[in-house]
């Protein structure tokens, strides 16, 4: 069976074609951050200061507060603007990504369509407050 | 996006897709489960006191560990997956092989995990 491929002028690239693109492609960039999360930590002495599951906990947030437990003897560098950055960027695309998630869920489950309209909205202020206190958090750790 | 739908959950759930179906409702349980738990874990960490506590025992359990690295794991490589056959539309005719190597990438860096996971439990 021969794949039929229909180009973007004849399709038409609306809304959603540019969420359906935007989650793939942050999906991809969160590959990025958790790798320059790992490679950081490698950097910084994870090999011989950190466990696995530290690094892991890093790699999937670099926040100072989740390498507290471990043998690392001073947090600074793991607490400068650079890894408040990539945390803040991390939570934003993290939470974003999630929402048109969310979103696409509730398309497919949700038959009534006055329930899934107030989801929709419920859905997006919550992601927007959580988001907020997420980088919030970050920079004031 | 039409809004009527002629299929409610149930009859959805019903369907019977066999590997692609059990990667994609895989991939839906798990991203659910990392949005509940990024959304708890990030306003635990807000309210801090005995929520937070409470929370922070909750997933340091092995069994949630064990629970919440499957999802994060698994949706991380079917992503993957799902982003390479979707940016180059030509590879969706294999399909079912980028499914066995996804398995073949999976299943492994899961066991590791599984095996860590439980020998800190176990107090090793």
């Amino acid at each position: 069976m021969k794949p039929r491929t229909v180009s973007i002028s004849q399709r038409g690239f609306d809304f959603e074609t540019s969420m359906w693109l935007f989650t793939r492609l942050s999906a991809l960039l969160m590959y990025l951050f958790a790798l320059i999360g790992m490679v950081g930590a490698l950097i910084m002495g994870a090999r011989t200061q950190m466990n696995l599951a530290d690094v892991l906990r890093w790699t999937f947030m670099p926040n100072p507060s989740h390498v507290l437990n471990t043998n690392v003897p001073d947090l600074a560098p793991w607490s400068t603007v650079f890894w408040k950055v990539m945390g803040s960027l991390f939570v934003f695309f993290a939470t974003s990504h999630g929402l048109h998630g969310l979103l696409s869920v509730l398309e497919d489950y949700i038959s009534r369509v006055w329930l899934r309209k107030s989801l929709r909205i419920l859905v997006v202020l919550v992601t927007l407050l959580i988001s907020v206190i997420g980088i919030y958090m970050i920079l004031t750790s | 996006m039409g809004l009527k739908r002629n299929v409610g959950l149930i009859e959805g759930l019903r369907y019977q897709g066999k590997g692609p179906m059990l990667t994609y409702i895989l991939h839906r349980i798990g991203g659910l489960a990392i949005v509940i738990f990024v959304a708890v874990h990030i306003l635990s960490s807000y309210f801090g006191g005995n929520i937070g506590i409470f929370f922070n025992t909750f997933y340091m359990h092995w069994a949630f560990q064990i629970f919440i690295f499957f999802c994060a794991l698994f949706h991380a490589i079917n992503g993957l997956r799902i982003v390479i056959l979707d940016l180059w539309p030509k590879l969706i005719e294999h399909q079912r092989e980028a499914i066995w190597v996804e398995w073949a990438v999976f299943l492994p860096i899961y066991a590791i995990a599984v095996f860590v996971i439980a020998r800190t439990a176990l107090g090793g």
